[in-house]
């Protein structure tokens, strides 16, 4: 392109003002990406959640066990297409850092209700003949290096005894989407049910229901927390979605504080790389009158410096996101498993990218408009 | 010869009939130049000298094209530019004007070689072609050894030949000087003047100036006066060149 090379020297006219501005949206961009990834990693599993299940619990809390006892019923009631139970085990295993999530858990109807998690075939069957067989979520088995036939003792911080239960790596699943959780560790109910204490038999922590049709999900979720109301172990049902999102927001409002944040950053960054465009400018108000007297018309004048506010927008934001690629998983490796999630997607990046070109171009609007109406006889007057 | 009564030839380069120019300043009206007339011929240098205020630099803005008039026409070539529109006015002034300025204005970012190039870069010539052109400019001037100096590193006096290399260039109908030795010692305006003498002699350019500068005003083939916004007298006059006022 001819003007490229005008574009261009006006661009490095001021250097450290440049690599000031870039910096700016670099490190704007980069703080973009990290909140997305944060706010996906606590709030991303109502996204994630399947449409067609549900998650019934113990009305009281979550940390209330439920009777095994309502697994048939749940089953029986129209709608329901299968129905699997989990308890959170808890465990440590070598040390407290090495956090990741135990479940004990229902190996006849796991896979059919979690179709997205992938165990191979041969995996699976030796997990089943497997009393203390366990599958570990592709992350963690990579994360401890463990391989099929490994022995992985995990002490128990809640269940009675201060001893390791040992089991054997019989398999390792991978989820079929990116996002999906993979630090997750899965073991025989009969196992977990042999070892816990009495008062313990027969309660699971909750089940997950998966429907013919998602259209049922209201009625099927009434119908269950009807057929157990009034009772001991009265429950609450909700979607998976519902399920997730009550989850995160244990925390706090994760979204809320994260969109506060984003949208401080997005308006310091318009103002800073306005007022830097504005400057910029204004310095050049004598050659910008120039280059009107000897021809170039008003939307030329607009066109240069909307590019060069673009082009500023454009690499500040690759670089920061560049910096976000390299440095979220370096993140999830320090935050030892504790946010699963940590994925910068496709469309995070896409988004970011958006965003810098929309703060480039607000940035550059306004002194570009101001340039282009700009009166030559009245700036020469000016310098 | 100065004439008020606007008889200048028909066939003039530049003709001005009647032309008014009035500021807004507060509440106050100025009227800077008042019914001028002008015709001016192809191959003229014409200077125009008077007083700070006079209206010399409002009446070349006017001849450029960079501002309009209150009341009156100009035409140039024969293309009246008083009623053209922003965007015709921008096109006209990239076929027909070059203008040299007292602060040469060259961008501070480009090398000698780009800013003469800019006039070229609103044309559809290829690249070769510019080259060509420019390198013609830069040596017409005497800057042929400096095409890569970006304007820091060249003198005053090397900057102002930059910048009439850059008005001739696209080869224009006329160019419009203002003050173009106002910011140069003695030794660096005659060599301007030189060259801008040169530009009419050989390479047959129609030169209209605006200086202070009696010495440099005695260069060009006719000297018209403004004062109060009015052209009273003109001398050395050649009878291709008439102007007049009406006060």
């Amino acid at each position: 392109m001819k003007f490229s090379q005008l574009i261009l020297a006006n661009l490095f006219r001021k250097k450290v003002r440049l690599l000031l501005t870039l910096g700016c949206f670099a490190v704007a961009l980069f703080l973009f990406a990290f909140l997305a990834v944060v706010k996906k990693a606590f709030i991303g599993g109502a996204d994630l959640a399947s449409a067609n299940r549900l998650v019934t619990i113990n009305r009281v809390s979550i940390i209330q066990p439920i009777p095994l006892s309502y697994r048939d019923k749940i089953a029986r009631i129209p709608g329901v297409e299968s129905v699997t139970h989990d308890n959170w085990f808890g465990g440590v295993y070598q040390d407290e850092k090495n956090f990741f999530p135990q479940f004990a858990i229902d190996p006849e109807n796991q896979r059919k209700v979690f179709p997205e998690l992938i165990v191979p075939e041969d995996q699976w069957n030796n997990f089943l003949k497997d009393r203390q067989g366990a599958i570990a979520g592709a992350r963690t088995a990579k994360r401890f290096g463990w391989k099929i036939g490994d022995r992985i003792p995990i002490k128990t911080t809640i269940y009675g005894t201060n001893s390791a239960w040992e089991f054997v790596i019989d398999g390792i699943y991978h989820g079929k989407r990116p996002e999906d959780d993979e630090t997750q560790f899965w073991f025989q109910w009969d196992y977990f049910e042999e070892r816990v204490p009495e008062r313990l038999k027969g309660l699971t922590g909750w089940y997950t229901v998966k429907l013919t049709s998602p259209d049922d999900a209201l009625r099927v979720a009434k119908t269950i927390d009807a057929e157990f109301a009034n009772s001991p172990y009265e429950t609450k049902t909700e979607t998976e979605s519902a399920f997730a999102a009550s989850w995160a927001k244990q925390f706090g409002n994760i979204e809320f504080l994260i969109l506060t944040i984003g949208t401080v950053v997005f308006f310091t960054l318009l103002l800073v790389t306005g007022n830097t465009m504005a400057i910029s400018v204004r310095e050049r108000t004598g050659e910008l009158a120039i280059l009107k007297a000897i021809g170039f018309k008003d939307h030329s004048v607009l066109f240069f410096v909307l590019t060069e506010a673009l082009a500023i927008a454009l690499v500040g934001g690759l670089l920061g996101l560049a910096l976000a690629i390299l440095a979220i998983p370096a993140l999830g490796a320090a935050l030892n498993g504790l946010l699963p999630n940590l994925v910068l997607s496709k469309s995070m990046i896409a988004v970011g990218l958006g965003f810098a070109l929309v703060v480039g171009a607000a940035s550059g609007l306004l002194p570009g408009i101001g340039a282009m109406r700009l009166r030559v006889v009245d700036a020469m007057r000016r310098i | 010869m100065v004439s008020v009564d606007n008889n200048g030839n028909s066939s003039s380069l530049v003709q001005v009939r009647g032309l008014n120019k009035t500021y807004r300043r507060g509440g106050e009206q100025i009227q800077v130049l008042q019914g001028l007339n002008l015709d001016v011929d192809k191959g003229d240098f014409v200077a125009f000298m008077g007083p700070s205020g006079s209206g010399k630099t409002t009446l070349l803005n006017l001849l450029g094209g960079l501002d309009v008039p209150t009341a009156g026409t100009v035409s140039v070539a024969g293309d009246e530019i008083t009623h053209m529109s922003s965007g015709k006015l921008t096109e006209w002034r990239a076929r027909h004007v070059g203008f040299v300025f007292q602060m040469y204005n060259l961008i501070p970012v480009l090398t000698a070689y780009q800013n003469v190039e800019l006039p070229l870069l609103l044309t559809r010539l290829s690249n070769s072609k510019r080259r060509q052109h420019v390198e013609t400019a830069l040596s017409i001037v005497g800057l042929a050894e400096r095409i890569h100096h970006f304007p820091r590193q060249l003198s005053g006096g090397q900057e102002q030949r930059v910048a009439i290399a850059r008005a001739i260039v696209s080869d224009p109908t006329f160019l419009l000087c203002d003050e173009p030795t106002g910011d140069l010692d003695r030794k660096s305006a005659d060599e301007i003047m030189a060259l801008i003498e040169e530009l009419v002699s050989q390479h047959g350019k129609t030169v209209l100036m605006v200086t202070h500068d009696p010495v440099v005003a005695a260069r060009a083939h006719t000297t018209l006066h403004l004062e109060k916004g009015v052209l009273v007298e003109a001398s050395k006059s050649r009878q291709n060149v008439t102007a007049g006022g009406v006060a």
